[in-house]
């Protein structure tokens, strides 16, 4: 089993979205994060699929999403150079002033953006890399006891530039 | 100049050359046979239930080569077809199927017959569509049926609103479809086949594996060119066979969990398989870790996600079957493979498949099929009637099986053998059916009666259903659980000894075919099949129902075990289980 990323441009029309995700369940493949916009042709959409699989299963998705109608065109970008970010919000909730202070420490050290706060509770946005934004929840859970609210939007990918 | 959706849809139609149309009306698509009333170029025919309809188009496209066609109602209507489009889709048969849908500012509001059958058929067929804007109408129509023929055949819905059936509009319909995203191959890699001719070349015990894809893509004449030409003995899938006479002598017979002992020894014993159109379902490889284990394997098909999906290929080739054919043709030679078919001529010769010569078995039924009806279409049922068929029906170029393979999808039968007659007014038209499966759309009779359809409808009435029966009785210590048709509530809840002694057999299957108008013949003793047929053929404008009174616990054997190799089979109904 080994982390994959596929990058799907599918015909921008209703039920596109259903099909590809109707296709993991019905077949039974794993789904991890699924991300769906617009691109610069208004007709065509682009997915960025996160999942986890072995070679074969992965093989075998590839074929199945390629033989979607609506699918134009599924590039693996498992092992190509890549950029790649995650939207993610967290909201730390009930605070002490002492855990406050903790979480505006850990903002200022790791770079992530204050959005709001108010007498208990702080929000915070970060942009960074599915496994950074891993780390970082991880970070923040061993600084402070509070409950907190994640908000995450799922990767979004495009080729570097070469 | 402006025209409705409704007149486009019939002007499509035409341009798509619809000779025949399976409809049944409702609310939502009263508009469109508004719009086919009194247009003569299409028949439509009016069946009795919108799953018999489909079953019917499907078993008219497969015995045609053209594309099944079907409109139905939303709603219910559109539901009711969600079996046979499934069934079709599975065998890769190629269905338009239009259903009406409640307006576009209704859909969505849990409207009067209102259901989304675009997301109910989404995982079942190749597309499927809601037309939103009059003015996609054309498009829509013509990509659908595109993309029902072209590549791998399937089903694609049409879901027509009833505005859009009645909005004014362009009348033209486009002459050519583009589609970024389909693109069904047709170039066939050279370089792939080459390699495949080299292993061929080295091979001592070659042995080619014929599935379906080559009888949908009709190449069944290049087919039997290229056996003849490299001498390699052939086995077939059930949805293969007849890509070659069965009467060849280098054909060996089925292979799979049915399969003949020749053929299933033969797939375990070769040592280059090159396998055509089939994807390595379950049912012909059995267990698959051991199946077709240390040969190399070279596996032709259309659709790439067939490829090393259940088993691994060594030498993949993405083609359309024939033209894959053709190209193997021009570069192959004679191989020689005497040594390997006398090995395999001693198996058939030591273990053929078995024929009681006692009583009225459906063995000794078939093989009067085979007898009396040369230029024929035969249409099985699903259970042991079709499994006796597979077994026992000799094909050749004028003698086709239609078969729900994929789906196993049990009142395809009879249905399925009206669209076929329809199809081929000119030839014999036979149903085998069980008793089982014939009650699942026997209101179809009134169909056949009404269309003047003089198909031939077998019923082998063992008084159960039958393969799941035999499933009981050989793995379940005879458990019959609610699998015997003839009990009522006086028997007793645990019954393993079905006999004469039984409640009587409802419903009397020559009464109701006499009812509907139809003829019918009760069939008890083997002298008596030869005169039914005889009947049968003289009913040239009604169906005939023959109904053969076979022995309740005749099995379909030889039977490959649940998760057991293809190598060990049980040979008759006493266990005797033979390893190889």
């Amino acid at each position: 089993m080994k982390k994959r990323w596929l990058c799907l441009f599918v015909e921008n029309e209703v039920g596109v979205l259903a099909r590809i995700s109707g296709l993991f369940s019905g077949k039974s493949y794993n789904l991890n994060s699924l991300t769906v916009g617009t691109t610069e042709d208004e007709t065509i959409s682009r997915m960025t699929i996160g999942l986890y699989s072995d070679d074969t299963t992965f093989e075998q998705i590839k074929k199945q999403i390629n033989r979607v109608v609506e699918v134009i065109k599924v590039i693996d970008y498992t092992d190509l150079p890549t950029h790649s970010k995650e939207l993610m919000y967290l909201k730390v909730l009930k605070c002490s002033e002492a855990e406050k202070t903790e979480v505006f420490r850990f903002a200022q050290v790791y770079g992530v953006s204050v959005l709001d706060f108010n007498k208990d509770s702080i929000l915070l946005e970060c942009v960074r890399s599915e496994k950074e934004n891993d780390k970082l929840i991880k970070l923040l859970r061993a600084r402070v006891n509070s409950p907190i609210e994640i908000a995450r939007g799922g990767s979004v990918a495009i080729e570097a530039l070469q | 100049m402006e025209i409705s959706g409704a007149e486009l849809f019939v002007k499509a139609l035409k341009e798509e050359q619809v000779e025949i149309l399976f409809g049944y009306p409702g609310g939502q698509a009263i508009d469109l046979f508004d719009a086919l009333y009194g247009k003569n170029e299409i028949e439509v025919i009016l069946p009795r239930h919108e799953q018999g309809l489909i079953h019917a188009a499907d078993g008219y496209a497969r015995s045609t080569g053209k594309t099944g066609v079907c409109l139905v109602t939303s709603g219910p209507g559109a539901t009711n077809l969600v079996t046979g489009i499934a069934t079709a889709n599975y065998d890769s048969v190629p269905l338009v199927c239009f259903t009406g849908q409640v307006a576009t500012s209704l859909i969505g509001n849990d409207a009067f017959q209102e259901v989304d059958i675009v997301g109910i058929t989404r995982n079942i067929c190749k597309y499927s569509v809601t037309v939103r804007d009059r003015k996609d109408l054309g498009e829509i129509i013509k990509k659908a049926f595109y993309i029902a023929r072209t590549g791998k055949p399937g089903v694609v819905v049409v879901d027509l609103p009833k505005d859009i059936q009645r909005a004014l509009g362009d009348d033209t319909y486009p002459e050519t479809v583009a589609l970024r995203g389909y693109k069904p191959g047709s170039t066939v890699h050279e370089g792939q086949i080459k390699k495949a001719i080299g292993v061929l070349a080295q091979a001592k015990r070659p042995l080619l594996l014929i599935g379906g894809g080559v009888n949908i893509a009709q190449g069944q004449k290049e087919m039997k060119q290229l056996v003849e030409s490299t001498g390699i003995p052939v086995v077939t899938t059930i949805m293969g066979k007849g890509a070659i006479p069965t009467g060849h002598p280098l054909y060996i017979g089925n292979i799979g969990i049915h399969g003949s002992y020749a053929a299933n020894r033969a797939i375990s014993g070769c040592d280059v398989l090159l396998s055509i159109g089939t994807r390595f379902n379950d049912r012909i490889t059995g267990k698959t870790d051991t199946f077709a284990k240390d040969i190399t394997l070279i596996h032709i098909d259309i659709d790439p996600a067939s490829i090393s999906r259940n088993v691994k290929v060594d030498i993949p080739i993405v083609a359309d079957a024939r033209k894959a054919i053709e190209l193997l043709m021009q570069k192959t030679s004679r191989l020689d493979c005497e040594a390997w078919l006398c090995e395999i001529t001693g198996w058939k010769e030591a273990y053929p498949l078995k024929r009681k010569k006692e009583g009225l078995t459906p063995q000794r039924i078939i093989e009067q099929i085979n007898h009396s009806f040369q230029n024929s279409v035969v249409v099985t049922d699903v259970g042991q009637n079709q499994l006796w068929t597979t077994q026992f029906l000799e094909l050749d170029e004028n003698r086709m099986m239609l078969t729900s393979g994929g789906l196993g999808t049990m009142g395809y039968g009879f249905p399925a053998a009206l669209g076929a007659k329809l199809g081929n007014p000119n030839k014999d038209v036979i149903a085998i059916c069980g008793d089982g499966g014939m009650q699942m759309n026997l209101q179809e009779m009134a169909t056949a009666v009404v269309q003047e359809l003089a198909v031939i409808v077998c019923i082998f009435n063992n008084g159960h259903l039958g393969n799941v029966r035999q499933w009981q009785q050989l793995f379940y210590q005879k458990h019959y659980s609610s699998t015997c048709l003839r009990y009522r509530k006086q028997c007793k809840a645990q019954c393993r000894n079905p006999g004469s002694s039984c409640p009587p057999y409802i419903p009397d299957f020559v009464k109701l075919a006499e009812s509907y108008g139809a003829s019918g013949i009760r069939v008890t003793r083997p002298e008596e099949i030869e005169a039914a047929f005889q009947i049968a053929r003289r009913n040239r404008f009604v169906p005939t129902v023959i109904e053969f009174m076979i022995a309740p616990e005749e099995n379909v054997l030889p039977i490959v075990p649940p998760g057991s190799p293809l190598t060990e089979m049980i040979m008759d109904s006493e266990m005797e289980e033979v390893i190889l």
